[in-house]
């Protein structure tokens, strides 16, 4: 499953590349809402981050099931048959791999548009930019996959994903802000470990779950 | 002779309207069953809840004496959703297939067989309604299921296409796989099948020999 995710987005690359507009794009707008505040920018640059990884998501995930619904894929796979379990783990990854192509294109760019250098050095941050994306792709393969029947699945998305990851995005803006500004605090470990604890309970419920979503 | 799918008491509701309402039926191993009915019936909800695709909402669907989600290796659907990847190439998308069905077969043979051989390389989007039905049919033929449903195999192919299906049927009939055929090519179909089953506002009408609806006893 995972390898079948990974040649659908290679050969649909234009999901990648619009996601990652949509990022910049999003970036940009901060960037203007700013103004000439350059210490507001710099303070804020791990949220404008963030915000701006968390709404791309949402086209992603979304695509990522219209895909599956759009000829009854996700019924062919299931007939296969195909274990659900094994399916949200490919979903999962697929989505993870593009939040996290655009997160690490997205940071350069932060830095560029926030003057915002990480004082930590690149690695905590793009750490942080990998534990991040994976739990906000669990939550939303599985949300994803909820909504891809509804009518207006684009609003039910959002609706359904904002409020399950906002404990994920806190920790994952915490940290980001951490490598930016430096760690003095010592805490950047702590919402490492509490990232990692969110993509445990995420992946887990995800991997259990998606059999009741799916199984119509 | 044994059973090899059996129906009990089938429901399916759609947004509040009973799409089926407790069907009965029983196919027996090696038999060929023509579905047919107006349009609207409930021939594909019943052929989709019998391959498990969907879930009824009552009552219960047992292949070869066990739930159908358990046995769904044991069976294929080929329905006009056809579940092929757009932006993949035919034989991508079948390669697929073989890889996370665990299913065995010379992929290139196959493409031949159902035309697509010159053509395995484009991606899917690019296909005719026709060609991705034929590229359903090497799906369905890597998977050489003992239990095969049809759903207007007939549909948007042509001449060679309808000649193509009619072999298929007569092997899988030589073969003494089971099969279900949903069709409104009734008069081409009811001959080669053992047993026809009328559908109508979601229950079975009518049931009997599939010559039988030709001669027009089934009206």
């Amino acid at each position: 499953m995972v390898r079948k995710e990974l040649l659908h987005l290679w050969r649909a690359r234009s999901r990648v590349v619009a996601t990652f507009a949509f990022a910049f794009a999003t970036l940009l707008l901060f960037s203007f809402a700013g103004g000439l505040n350059a210490d507001l920018l710099r303070a804020n640059a791990a949220g404008y981050l963030w915000v701006g990884l968390l709404l791309a998501s949402t086209l992603s995930l979304g695509e990522s099931f219209r895909v599956e619904t759009a000829h009854d894929s996700l019924e062919m796979l299931l007939l296969l048959p195909v274990r659900p379990t094994a399916i949200f783990v490919g979903k999962a990854v697929g989505n993870l791999v593009v939040l996290l192509l655009v997160g690490v294109v997205m940071v350069p760019a932060a830095v560029v548009l926030f003057d915002a250098t990480p004082r930590e050095g690149l690695a905590p941050l793009l750490l942080t930019v990998l534990l991040g994306t994976a739990s906000i792709s669990a939550p939303g393969t599985m949300h994803a996959a909820l909504s891809a029947r509804a009518r207006s699945r684009d609003l039910l998305l959002p609706l359904l994903l904002f409020p399950l990851v906002v404990p994920c995005v806190i920790a994952a803006v915490q940290a980001s802000r951490a490598c930016f500004t430096g760690d003095v605090m010592d805490e950047l470990g702590a919402w490492l470990r509490v990232l990692v604890g969110f993509n445990v309970v995420h992946w887990s419920l995800g991997a259990l779950l998606f059999a009741r979503v799916v199984e119509d | 002779m044994k059973a090899a799918v059996i129906a009990a008491e089938v429901g399916r509701r759609f947004a509040g309207r009973w799409a089926l309402s407790g069907v009965d039926l029983e196919v027996a191993e090696g038999e060929t069953v023509l579905l047919h009915g107006p349009n609207g019936a409930g021939k594909t909800t019943l052929l989709r809840v019998l391959s498990s695709a969907i879930a009824p909402t009552r009552g219960t669907v047992t292949v070869f004496g066990a739930p159908v989600i358990e046995q769904r290796h044991r069976l294929a659907l080929l329905t006009h959703a056809d579940g092929h990847y757009d932006e993949l190439s035919g034989r991508d998308n079948l390669e697929l297939a073989a890889s996370l069905g665990q299913l065995r077969g010379d992929l290139g043979a196959l493409l031949e067989r159902v035309g697509l051989a010159r053509r395995a390389d484009d991606p899917v989007r690019t296909y005719s309604a026709g060609m991705r039905k034929r590229l359903s049919f090497a799906r369905l033929l890597l998977k050489s299921p003992e239990i095969t449903m049809f759903d207007e195999p007939y549909a948007a192919l042509d001449t060679a296409g309808h000649t193509f299906v009619d072999e298929l049927f007569a092997e899988l009939r030589a073969r003494g796989a089971t099969v279900l055929i949903s069709t409104h090519q009734v008069a081409r179909v009811a001959p080669m099948c053992d047993r026809a089953v009328r559908i109508d506002l979601g229950k079975v009408v009518w049931q009997g020999r599939g010559v039988d609806v030709v001669t027009g006893d089934a009206a």
